[in-house]
């Protein structure tokens, strides 16, 4: 069957996933469990998702990642059954089931606001998908009894649901979808709601939870940090559209475009000019990098990470620049540098005060080159870098759905 | 300061305090005494241990409400549904159109009835057929689900419109089946509507007497009529005897249900 994905075209990086997975020879891992082919979905006349073409393999924890209104939540559902694509078409282990219901698919979702069943207490939540499945009473009691146990939370099996802390809701949520051994999980910003202390535990523990089952995790996120830590593959998606499929280190030394490379991390974007291969002009300075195989004269988005950049003293830059702003995060200062009137972020334990001139120095392998997109320009300026600004859209991020 | 703020309260209160011991507490008092006394105003059992005379009404009146409770259930819990999920524009529609008959006055739409379903009414000239309805157990039964099917609806609607919408996607991701979602998760979480609406229609139902008079062609006696019969001819201690423990049967069994609803909203009484 000829079949071409969108990343195929668009991103060498979902070529990589093939190689590696080929070198692996795992054919085991490799299988693809489920697979999404031209699915378009809109909603009011609005394309939310675009022609969207995507594999996911047997046993992967894959994380779609992205923005509000980027169209994953609505690819979660398709996959989940609760939406039907307008186009395109759903597979399951080789089968089509565009058009089979929800009930009747091998994939359990834990809800981002859990959906527990208020009239029935933890014991009964966890045993509600066996007693459908008319599974005998003491199996029943024998595998929950065996969930509860894997989500720590014995002992609470006569506590009604209201009762529990949003953690505890939580596992409870999960035991209940994992219960019926389902072939994959799909979770939909489960950690959305809890605080940050209890969210990284719970990233911790649902990585285990999967390792453990061997089992597909499908997880929704628009918290990069999340996404990185957790998953084994990553889907970068905007606007309705898959920007960048690879494993998270891929991702985030290798983005694709200025979206992807600003969404992941922060980023100076910066427009340059290849000369030829290995070196590339920006900011009135010519560069070694490690990347080759442009045009001679190629326009090209230039990605420099925060804390790739050295602070030198002024003599020994290869750019200089005035601070505007110093902000201490703990680890790091987070200092912001004007270089020819483009604002740069740079990370450093070093402290430097505001209205020095500074020096940069930028190794080559921290300069990584990529190809121009419609979202060049829009991304990795500092210019008016604030903290509110990032928590605000962050929070708004967090209200999708 | 606390005690400043308990003050406001009761300030604030004492119109409803006033109110509810005027028009409740006080009538029912009134009740309770005419009940307990003789015409002369002496303490006495008798009109409470002669109500044993009564039973064949009271029967009859149990029977007529618990078939309309149950038909007005089962009309009306599927109308709440499907109005409750369908789109906002279309549940105000459906719920103005059910609340449009309550803006005309109960005896007129009784009246009504009554005119429609005459043997010479307007359903007999329609249909050229000589159907005998008034005066049938059908005709009240008709009348009571008509004028109280509102009040089982409204309240299955409310309280179905508040479950979490995910509700039917978890239950239905989990293995349910379109009529499973609703016997395992949707009926169990409507049920304090359910017993909301129960009570609204059985009590109204089981007390009624102007439709059991007027649709039931005067060949019934209900124990709302009897009631109506006691205090019309002046019979104020038998009437009042009878009220009361009425209106203790009423509260024991709204007791019993609520005990089924056992949820923190929606149980109207008790």
């Amino acid at each position: 069957m000829t079949y071409v994905t969108y990343h195929d075209i668009f991103c060498t990086c979902s070529c990589v996933r093939k190689n590696k997975a080929d070198e692996e020879g795992n054919s085991k891992e490799m299988a693809k469990l489920i697979e999404l082919r031209g699915i378009s979905k809109s909603y009011d006349g609005e394309k939310v998702i675009d022609n969207m073409d995507l594999y996911i393999r047997d046993k992967e924890f894959i994380t779609l990642l992205g923005p509000s209104g980027c169209g994953k939540t609505t690819t979660l559902r398709i996959i989940g059954g609760f939406e039907s694509a307008d186009e395109g078409e759903l597979y399951f282990d080789g089968a089509e089931i565009s058009n089979v219901p929800a009930y009747k698919r091998q994939v359990n979702t834990v809800f981002q606001k859990y959906a527990l069943f208020p009239h029935l207490n933890v014991y009964e939540n966890i045993a509600f998908p066996l007693r459908i499945q008319k599974v005998k009473e003491n199996e029943i009691r024998e595998r929950v009894t065996e969930m509860l146990k894997m989500v720590a939370l014995s002992g609470f099996e006569n506590k009604s649901v209201s009762t529990l802390s949003g953690g505890q809701q939580q596992r409870v949520a999960i035991a209940r979808a994992l219960v019926s051994h389902p072939r994959v999980l799909l979770l939909d910003e489960p950690l959305g709601a809890l605080d940050l202390k209890l969210r990284k535990d719970m990233q911790n523990e649902l990585k285990s939870i999967q390792q453990a089952i061997g089992i597909t995790f499908i997880y929704v996120t628009h918290d990069q940090e999340e996404a990185l830590s957790m998953s084994d593959t990553i889907v970068v998606m905007a606007d309705g559209e898959i920007q960048q499929i690879g494993t998270p280190t891929d991702i985030y030394n290798e983005p694709k475009n200025a979206f992807v490379a600003d969404f992941i991390g922060e980023s100076n974007i910066i427009d340059g000019v290849m000369l030829a291969d290995k070196k590339v002009k920006f900011a009135r300075h010519t560069f070694e990098c490690v990347d080759g195989g442009y045009a001679k004269g190629e326009a090209v988005d230039v990605v420099i990470r925060p804390e790739d950049v050295d602070v030198v003293p002024k003599e020994r830059g290869m750019l200089t620049g005035r601070v505007t702003a110093v902000t201490f995060k703990g680890v790091h200062y987070e200092i912001i540098v004007d270089i020819d009137g483009f604002k740069w972020m740079i990370q450093s334990t070093d402290y430097v005060a505001p209205e020095e001139d500074i020096g940069v120095y930028i190794e080559p392998d921290a300069i990584h080159i990529m190809k121009k997109s419609k979202y060049s320009g829009k991304f990795g300026d500092y210019s008016s870098f604030s903290d509110e600004i990032d928590q605000l859209s962050d929070a708004d991020a967090a209200e999708e759905f | 300061m606390t005690k400043k703020r308990s003050l406001m309260r009761s300030i604030a209160a004492a119109p409803h305090v006033f109110w509810a011991v005027l028009f409740i507490v006080l009538p029912l008092l009134i009740v309770a005494y005419y009940a307990f006394t003789d015409a002369d105003g002496a303490f006495s059992f008798e009109n409470i241990l002669s109500l044993a005379d009564y039973a064949d009404i009271f029967l009859l009146s149990l029977e007529l409400s618990v078939i309309a409770t149950l038909v007005c259930f089962v009309i009306g819990y599927p109308l709440a549904y499907i109005i409750a999920r369908s789109k906002p524009r279309t549940q105000k529609l459906f719920i103005m159109l059910l609340m449009l008959p309550m803006w005309t006055n109960l005896l007129i739409r009784t009246y009504s009835i009554m005119a429609i379903l005459d043997d010479g009414g307007f359903l007999n000239q329609l249909l050229n057929t000589e159907l005998h309805i008034i005066g049938t157990k059908g005709a009240v039964i008709f009348g009571m689900v008509y004028d109280f099917l509102p009040y089982m609806v409204l309240p299955i609607y409310t309280c179905i419109s508040k479950i979490d919408k995910h509700m039917w996607e978890a239950a239905s991701d989990l293995g349910c089946t379109p009529v499973r979602v609703i016997t395992k998760v949707i009926f169990p979480l409507s049920l304090s509507g359910v017993i909301s609406g129960i009570t609204m229609v059985f009590v109204p139902s089981i007390s009624t007497f102007y439709i059991s008079q007027k649709l039931g062609g005067g060949t019934f006696e209900l124990i709302g009529d009897t009631i109506e019969r006691q205090f019309v001819t002046g019979a104020l201690n038998t009437g009042a005897a009878i009220s009361f423990v009425m209106m203790i049967l009423i509260m024991i069994s709204l007791t019993v249900m609520n005990r089924f609803g056992d949820s923190d909203e929606g149980g109207i009484i008790v």
